[in-house]
């Protein structure tokens, strides 16, 4: 298992260098929208958090779909299906969405104090959306498996996958820029939404691997 | 140890492709599928290996305990499954720590099958023989009893057939089993042979 995910991050990091274009997709979303809301720096900093997550949500979709997709062009996911008894299934799919996250995501959620301050974020908040992001980020991972997995065998999935589960990760959106809300508005609390963010990514860790695992071995042909 | 299959019969969304076919292979034993294009040979490997599922009949291993077919074979499928941006050995190694039960070294199996010095390129600069050469390596480095190849041979070399031969051989000799579809002799004596019919046989 450890080899799996060795191997995937290293792959993540040496094959076209999936990390680095999230991160500059990440930062060419962010960057145009004080350009395109106007110099109102309150405005800015309010709407910070939503435009951090909506960047981050987005990014994190780019590279989902290759998820199985390359796996299944070089024949490695039929070996990966046949090692069930060896390693579950579903488990092999928890590990490569780790592996995933850790190559893909994570450099987003490292960028993400950067961004912050060009979005006039006071240092509270930018801490806020940062630790959001990296509760929240593994569950669109683990959903987007679900997505991945389902759209496997179709040729040009991509944007197929991200439509599948944008109703899903809106949940996760939700309470992820509500709780970075929080931390930085008094009245509002930061605690509630930000557990209810770390219960979805548990509960789509278990749920993903299981439904992804299902429908890819429903669709080897 | 026994691979048995009874009525098994395989179809591929909902098109009826071979069977019923009835046919064993005990230890030490090599069945070679042979048949033309469309046939249904690489269905029949699927079908046998567990990836897809027998529209009738069944194929079970016999004598292996709780060991299913598909955790007691290696499949070589017409991919190689190998990733094109790591090197050979990283890719071995991966192979040979997620398939378990640990074989033959990295550098031995690459001497096996004739590709000794090139275990740090990466296996997208090889040659199409090669890289086939390097995942019939894969079968060296973990060890499984069951061989399930799908056209094992499609494009090597005269040389290196007659050294896969070899090593097969050598597999059937340690008490292995081999299922092989292929359009030409693989060159391993007594094995036996089973031709699929046409499209509706």
């Amino acid at each position: 298992m450890l080899a799996l995910l060795h191997r995937d991050i290293r792959l993540g990091i040496r094959a076209g260098g999936g990390a680095l274009v999230g991160v500059l997709f990440f930062l060419a979303v962010v960057a145009v929208v004080p350009f395109g809301v106007g110099p109102d720096l309150n405005l800015l900093a309010r709407i910070g958090p939503a435009i951090l997550w909506i960047g981050a949500l987005l990014a994190s979709l780019l590279g989902l779909d290759r998820l199985f997709q390359a796996d299944r062009e070089d024949g490695s996911l039929d070996l990966l299906i046949l090692a069930d008894q060896r390693h579950m299934l579903a488990v092999t799919i928890f590990v490569k969405c780790a592996a995933h996250w850790t190559a893909s995501v994570l450099p987003l959620v490292v960028a993400s104090p950067l961004l912050g301050l060009f979005m006039n974020m006071e240092p509270v908040a930018i801490l806020a959306t940062s630790a959001t992001l990296f509760a929240g980020t593994p569950a669109i991972a683990f959903i987007g498996a679900v997505g991945a997995a389902v759209a496997v065998s179709l040729p040009r999935g991509g944007l197929l996958v991200s439509v599948l589960i944008l109703p899903l990760v809106i949940p996760v959106l939700i309470f992820g820029v509500s709780a970075a809300h929080g931390a930085a508005n008094d009245p509002q609390p930061f605690l509630p939404p930000f557990l209810i963010l770390c219960a979805l990514t548990l509960f789509f860790a278990v749920i993903g691997p299981f439904s992804a695992a299902l429908a890819l071995r429903s669709s080897s042909d | 140890m026994r691979l048995m299959a009874t009525g098994l019969s395989g179809e591929r969304a909902g098109e009826h492709v071979f069977g019923p076919l009835d046919f064993s292979i005990s230890a030490g034993e090599a069945l070679v599928v042979t048949g033309e294009n469309g046939s249904g040979k690489s269905t029949l490997l699927r079908v046998v290996a567990g990836l897809l599922a027998p529209s009738a009949g069944s194929v079970s291993l016999e004598g292996a305990g709780d060991e299913t077919i598909a955790s007691s074979a290696h499949y070589l499928g017409h991919q190689n499954a190998m990733k094109t941006a790591l090197t050979v050995e990283e890719n071995l190694r991966f192979w040979r720590d997620f398939e378990g039960e640990p074989h033959l070294e990295i550098d031995e199996a690459l001497e096996m099958v004739g590709l000794p010095d090139i275990g740090h390129l990466p296996f997208g600069y090889l040659s199409t023989g090669q890289k086939r050469r390097a995942s019939i390596a894969r079968l060296l480095v973990s060890y499984r009893p069951v061989w399930l190849l799908d056209e094992p041979t499609a494009g090597l070399d005269a040389r290196s057939e007659r050294q896969f031969a070899g090593l097969m051989r050598a597999h059937l000799e340690d008490g292995g089993l081999i299922m092989a579809a292929t359009h030409v002799p693989l060159g391993i004596g007594g094995a036996r042979e089973m031709v699929m019919g046409g499209v509706n046989a």
